[in-house]
């Protein structure tokens, strides 16, 4: 289905949601499989922007989104720094309200809701992202 | 992001639509602290009309509830299946109260 290109702006999010909602209708994903694409992207995109890129900035986010025969293959890039997810500490769950840590949730949801998930940093800069979700059928 | 706010004799019902993502987290989290500011922290969030959370909007959420406890209670109205699938994939649905109908909410206030 080709790629496409977006600038660096959380205002941005809405326009990333609305091109993988289009390819995951297209791949013939449920609407839960839909809404799971959707969360993924949108995690994705802002953990660039917001940890990647450090909030607003002309860079590019470039998102390719391939339809399988099981399924939806969406692709990230980015120019940001190197990023390891082993850095990232999980967010605890299930546990009392007060010590609920804001952190870690978006990358945890990226996993929760695709079934393949693969960062590969490059040695210099940028990263790749590709995350797969499959029918359930 | 338009939010608009009703104040009834027990609680405060709050209420936006669209998605709660990055990009406006922070208006939603704005208008809840204004509302906690006043003192009242019984507050019904009526979600019919959103159709995306993101986790930048379920921590706006955590943390109002976590102003509001113990004296009161952020509950949550009519939330979309894949909104609340998610949270509760990610373990942190018990964190709210969740109603199907508004009427229902603020009487049990």
């Amino acid at each position: 289905m080709g790629t496409k290109r977006f600038s660096c702006s959380l205002q941005n999010l809405e326009e990333i949601c609305d091109y993988v909602t289009h390819c995951a209708d297209e791949a013939g994903l449920s609407e839960s499989e839909v809404y799971a694409v959707q969360l993924a992207v949108d995690e994705a995109s802002t953990n660039i922007m917001e940890h990647g890129y450090g909030r607003e900035c002309p860079e590019r986010i470039d998102i390719t989104c391939e339809i399988l025969e099981d399924g939806l293959k969406v692709v990230i890039y980015d120019d940001a720094q190197p990023f390891t997810p082993e850095g990232v500490p999980e967010p605890e769950t299930n546990v009392p309200l007060e010590d609920l840590k804001p952190r870690g949730l978006g990358l945890f949801l990226i996993h929760k809701m695709m079934d393949e998930v693969k960062y590969e940093p490059t040695a210099d800069r940028g990263n790749t992202l590709t995350m797969i979700k499959h029918h359930a059928r | 992001m338009e939010i608009k706010t009703t104040e009834f004799k027990r609680c405060t019902m709050i209420k936006t639509s669209g998605r709660i993502d990055g990009s406006n987290a922070q208006e939603l989290a704005q208008a809840l602290k204004t509302i906690t500011s006043k003192g009242m922290y019984n507050i019904v969030f009526d979600m019919s009309e959103v159709n995306f959370v993101a986790s930048a909007g379920w921590w706006v959420l955590i943390d109002i509830q976590k102003t509001c406890k113990p004296s009161g209670e952020l509950v949550l109205v009519k939330v979309e299946k894949g909104i609340k699938d998610s949270l509760n994939l990610v373990g942190m649905g018990s964190y709210f109260r969740t109603y199907d109908d508004v009427t229902t909410a603020v009487g049990d206030f």
